[in-house]
């Protein structure tokens, strides 16, 4: 390595590199997690162009016209009052926005709207109901698997397919299959510990 | 972000009929985990978006006859846990297992990923205005020579651009001599999956070789009894959902304790999938030691141009190839 004492043409701030998403200067613990409102403070919107899409969410059949450009996480939760998923990056590097579609796990921030046409999304809130939660959502509360609690609708939705994909069988396998939730409060011991106790119970462990 | 039409056909003629009519800034989108992205961060900014991902049959896998046949909208993670491809070909499950996460893995296709953009953080930084970036706007200059450059190229850059490709899957493919079925206005034609890609030379914004309209279609995979002895390896900053620092993929035929034929390929370090061919002619007949492994895999590296901050990629990427090479040869055929 030739380091020398020049300092770089174009210097780079923590806060850019952070917004840039790359790897390179973000120190090596955590993927960088772009900053979702810098990116909409700086990028106005023009009107535009709408799209009726109908889509089964949480088990209800709904007919919606959506600006072709809105992320299902904006329209989950702006137009439908479904606000369980959560915006951190908005950039599909956090989890936060994890729902099912077709009983699959995605990056709510990062499907267009658009796409649920004729498909089926679940939410947290169509998980569990208060009375009888999702072995999971009781397996979060058991293992104290959250602190603040930001991340884990998405991090309950993705264990629930963590689980269903037969990823659970082991630590390893179930740390590795949710790497894309970050925590940053750091509550992965009781996060990893809640989904194993939940995969032996929802008879999948 | 700008306004834009979205348009959903249901066959490859129609959505390349709709980008025609489409005209000035159209694109084809699939998954979106790349495309979507970069429009959030004022990079992309297509007009008219024709979403290719329902096209009928473009989903299919076909594991069974002499070519590997993954349909372009397969998902990468339909394709990874492919029985055939889980128990022969463990580069290439690996390489889609181990690139992004499972929730980008079931929306990004197989297709999708060959053109996934880079990482470069000067090239994502575009909303902001401060960095010039000749592959965002050409001729404006390059912020990445002389700046941070850690996770730039070493090998295959140019003057004007040191951008890494990003991928795995398509490290894998280059290293099984994969090629691409697509689909345009022309017609159906095929290439290999390492003619997909450009150097950067002067003109680092033409990155696909890809003409305006085209699709890809399937992706095929030459079927090859090296696919058992092969892993893809990566290297990263952390263990899981993170970009390579250096990957390698290595396909192996041995005879007893002797190496064949070696098939490698480098991720993570250079401006294109990488083909280390001359590494590949250092083992080929070679008895098989980590001594020479390691050899190896300096020689993959021996044309590498180092900058100010990622020069430790030589000595890690060797080591990289050297593992990857022991690791393959550690399956059984």
């Amino acid at each position: 390595m030739h380091d020398d004492d020049r300092p770089p043409a174009f210097p780079l701030t923590r806060r850019d590199t952070l917004r840039a998403g790359s790897a390179v200067a973000a120190a090596s613990v955590l993927p960088p997690l772009s900053s979702a409102a810098a990116s909409t403070q700086s990028m106005p919107l023009e009107p535009g162009a709408t799209t009726t899409i109908t889509t089964v969410v949480n088990g209800e059949p709904i007919t919606i016209a959506v600006d072709t450009r809105a992320s299902l996480l904006d329209v989950l939760r702006e137009r439908l009052a479904l606000t369980g998923a959560k915006k951190g990056c908005d950039h599909g590097q956090c989890g936060a926005c994890t729902v099912h579609v077709d009983g699959r796990r995605v990056a709510a921030c990062l499907t267009l709207a658009a796409k649920v046409d004729g498909r089926e999304v679940t939410t947290i809130e169509g998980l569990g109901e208060e009375a009888a939660l999702h072995p999971m959502q009781q397996a979060f509360i058991d293992h104290d698997a959250l602190q603040c609690g930001y991340c884990t609708p998405g991090q309950i939705m993705a264990a629930v397919a963590c689980v269903r994909e037969g990823n659970a069988t082991s630590r390893e396998r179930i740390r590795d299959a949710m790497s894309g939730n970050i925590c940053r409060c750091g509550a992965y011991v009781g996060i990893v510990a809640a989904i194993e106790d939940a995969a032996a119970k929802m008879g999948q462990g | 972000m700008r306004a834009i039409t979205y348009t959903r056909p249901a066959t490859a003629q129609a959505a390349i009929t709709a980008f025609a009519q489409a005209g000035e800034g159209a694109r084809y989108i699939a998954g979106g985990t790349t495309l979507y992205d970069l429009m959030k961060l004022g990079i992309e900014t297509p007009a008219h978006l024709v979403d290719v991902s329902a096209i009928e049959g473009l989903g299919s896998i076909d594991t069974g006859g002499d070519v590997l046949r993954f349909g372009g909208m397969a998902t990468m993670a339909d394709v990874a846990r492919d029985r055939v491809v889980m128990e022969r070909y463990p580069l290439l499950a690996e390489a889609l297992g181990k690139a992004a996460s499972q929730q980008l893995r079931n929306m990004a296709t197989v297709g999708g990923n060959l053109l996934q953009r880079t990482r470069c953080l000067y090239f994502r930084n575009g909303a902001s205005g401060l960095y010039p970036c000749n592959k965002r706007e050409p001729g404006s200059g390059c912020a990445a020579i002389g700046g941070l450059d850690r996770g730039q190229a070493l090998l295959g850059q140019s003057d004007a651009c040191t951008a890494v490709s990003p991928g795995d899957w398509p490290v894998a493919l280059v290293a099984l001599d994969a090629s691409v079925e697509v689909e345009g206005p022309d017609g159906t034609r095929t290439m290999p999956v390492a003619d997909l890609y450009r150097m950067p030379g002067d003109t680092p914004h033409l990155e696909f070789t890809l003409r305006p309209g085209e699709i890809i279609t399937a992706v095929m995979v030459p079927a090859t009894a090296a696919g058992r002895r092969s892993t893809y390896h990566k290297v990263r900053d952390r263990e899981s959902y993170a970009f390579a620092l250096a990957s390698a993929a290595v396909a192996l035929e041995m005879d007893g304790e002797t190496v064949r034929e070696a098939r490698i390929a480098l991720g993570g370090v250079a401006t294109v999938p990488w083909r280390a061919r001359a590494a590949e002619a250092l083992i080929n007949g070679a008895p098989l030691t980590r001594e020479r492994a390691l050899a190896t895999g300096h020689a993959a590296f021996a044309d590498a141009r180092p900058g100010r901050h990622n020069a430790f990629k030589i000595q890690l990427g060797a080591e990289v190839v050297a593992d990857a090479v022991m690791i393959a040869a550690g399956r059984a055929s």
